[in-house]
């Protein structure tokens, strides 16, 4: 089963926000969407989950029942501890809270603690439990990892690919490229377009020209820091090595 | 390294002479931050400019005890000749000489006149007034008492001519009165202050969104979220009139079905502006500035301070498009003059047809916020 949305455009009182934006969302597997700030990333996610209905193309999801959301504040309430967070939500979807995802979460210890009292990364960690809750058919996480700290990335990454491997067809968006490069496929918006799509690893492979390490470049225009040194994009030259899905990505912004 | 001596020079030299400067020029900075960021609020800035002029404009004319005009009725076999003889500031609405002294009570009761002029064959001749409108009753004593050769009695007056008897309010105590108000003021300020906050930290906590995408038809969310403000704010009119009869001796003379229905559909009002200021409200800082808006009027302009007819028209019209009006206006009528459902059923009316307008848009723009059901909604 694929969800998704299909050539979706979303105007904003004369601002796009996506234009004609193409997704795929299979089952059992992670699928990611990358893109700077105001890239529209959210709005795309949020037209899955039917917050946005788009002015063309369509969308395709399962019955609300079937839907879990965590939005980028993470969806917890604040004033109501782990438990009742849980208890709540699992009330709604008439589903028995599971005590297995506060386990795997590391909130189990925590149950009887305030959401607004966790810290950042245990909160982003309940909102995906929240989100799980009712074993849906898509889960659609919004930033999921922002602002969290690299130990809890990990560990929310580790949940988010075990949701997967459990069948869930899971969606987030993200502007870290080391968690877009783990997911299965990847859309790279840039200002409300799709820039490039496919899994990681055709993505970078098919790279236009070369991309080498120089320590001055030789056009400025074509060059990027990366730490000490810089990369330089050549696209008259013959593929050689392997860029990685950041030298990809910017050598698409700059006409690849 | 230790530092040269010149470069001690140097930075002494900075510590001693930038500090006044950086300070004013970061005041400076401060100012016109603080200017921009007030400019770009424009509902701080309506709160500043025009809401001062409107206050004193509107509640300077509002401001006023002296009831100048007081609807009196005059019944009885003399009824013609006393109503002939009657002088500002009684202005006789209806003269009946068949009525009996019961059925102009029944008048006062039923808030028909505030004045009612008893006049029989032989005096003396009896003035009945209506205690639970406060400062009309006042007002009446006071040009009474102003006659010749007056005896005051409590708050009777007795002349040779007449005797004055204050009804549903003999003693004309302020608590009386206030009390059956400040219920409604109470349920206006749970119903308007409370709930709107409550509604507006979901939006602002993002947990909006979240209910918006779970299982939920749209008014199960409002259902769900007015409820518990609506039992509390139920349970608190409970103890507010209970303790306000208990503590300040206020009579509880009227119909309880009554009254509870009428509380209800009036909560249900409050509660609705209460939900429609959290749809206009992206934070609670604004929510609170709306509420201040909608609670302010109804403190001052719905006759729970000031007479409303001491108020000119120009204001007075503002009164009588606010819920607590009405809501004063059947409590005060149901535990101290025991009204009949007859006489009230009009602001009865009122108070329903506003709970209907106003939780329906309210119901309206909430769903919208949580279904949109139009296209790209920003």
């Amino acid at each position: 089963m694929t969800f998704g949305a299909r050539h979706i455009t979303v105007d904003f009182g004369g601002v796009t926000a996506l234009h004609d934006v193409s997704l795929d969302v299979p089952a059992g597997a992670v699928t990611a969407v990358v893109g700077g700030d105001g890239a529209g990333k959210s709005t795309l996610l949020r037209c899955l989950v039917g917050r946005i209905v788009a002015q063309h193309g369509e969308v395709e999801r399962p019955p609300k029942r079937q839907v879990g959301y965590m939005s980028s504040s993470s969806g917890t309430w604040r004033d109501l501890s782990v438990d009742e967070n849980v208890a709540f939500v699992a009330g709604v979807y008439g589903a028995k809270p599971r005590p297995d995802l506060l386990e795997r979460a590391g909130l189990a210890s925590v149950g009887h603690r305030l959401a607004g009292q966790l810290s950042g990364g245990m909160r982003q960690k309940l909102g995906f439990v929240l989100a799980m809750q009712h074993n849906p058919e898509l889960v659609v996480l919004d930033e999921p990892s922002t602002g969290v700290d690299p130990v809890s990335r990990v560990e929310l990454w580790r949940m988010i690919a075990g949701a997967a491997a459990g069948g869930t067809a899971v969606v987030m968006s993200t502007t870290y490229l080391d968690e877009a490069e783990r997911a299965s496929s990847l859309l790279v918006l840039d200002a409300g377009r799709a820039v490039l799509a496919g899994p990681p690893d055709e993505v970078v492979a098919h790279t236009p020209g070369r991309i080498v390490e120089v320590g001055k470049p030789g056009d400025p225009a074509r060059a990027w820091r990366r730490g000490r040194v810089f990369h330089e994009w050549l696209p008259d030259e013959s593929p050689a090595g392997t860029p990685d899905l950041e030298d990809a990505i910017i050598v698409e912004m700059l006409g690849g | 390294m230790p530092p040269s001596s010149e470069g001690r020079i140097n930075q002494t030299a900075v510590d001693l002479s930038q500090p006044a400067v950086l300070a004013s020029a970061g005041m400076w900075a401060m100012v016109v931050k603080e200017f921009r960021e007030l400019v770009r609020d424009r509902r701080t800035m309506a709160m500043l400019i025009a809401l001062p002029l409107i206050l004193l404009i509107v509640f300077g004319y509002a401001a006023n005890f002296s009831v100048s005009s007081i609807d009196t009725e005059v019944v009885g076999p003399r009824a013609a000749q006393v109503a002939a003889q009657a002088k500002a500031p009684f202005d006789v609405q209806r003269i009946d000489p068949t009525r009996t002294r019961a059925q102009a009570v029944d008048d006062l009761r039923n808030n028909r006149v505030d004045v009612v002029i008893f006049a029989p064959e032989f005096p003396p001749r009896v003035v009945l007034i209506d205690g639970s409108s406060l400062f009309t009753a006042q007002s009446a004593l006071g040009a009474l008492s102003a006659g010749a050769s007056v005896t005051m009695i409590g708050k009777t007056v007795q002349s040779r001519g007449f005797i004055a008897q204050v009804l549903f309010n003999p003693q004309l105590k302020t608590s009386w009165v206030m009390v059956p108000a400040l219920i409604g003021l109470i349920m206006t300020f749970i119903g308007t202050i409370i709930t709107s906050l409550g509604l507006v930290r979901e939006r602002q906590a993002g947990t909006l969104e979240q209910l918006a995408v779970m299982p939920f038809r749209p008014s199960d969310v409002i259902i769900g979220k007015i409820a518990p403000y609506f039992l509390l704010a139920s349970a608190d009119m409970l103890v507010v009139t209970i303790i306000g009869c208990l503590l300040f001796g206020v009579p509880f003379a009227g119909n309880v079905v009554v009254f509870a229905v009428a509380s209800a559909v009036f909560l249900l009002v409050v509660l609705g502006l209460g939900v429609l200021i959290s749809t206009l409200s992206q934070n609670q800082g604004q929510a609170i500035q709306a509420a201040i808006l909608v609670v302010l009027p109804q403190v001052l302009l719905s006759g729970m301070i000031f007479p409303l007819t001491a108020m000119p028209w120009g204001v007075r019209w503002i009164g009588y498009c606010l819920p607590l009006t009405y809501y004063i206006n059947i409590s005060q009528g149901v535990m101290l003059r025991d009204a009949s459902l007859t006489s009230l059923w009009p602001s009865l009316l009122v108070v329903v047809a506003m709970a209907c307008v106003v939780l329906g848009i309210a119901i309206l723009r909430f769903r919208r916020d949580l279904a949109p059901n139009v296209k790209a909604v920003a």
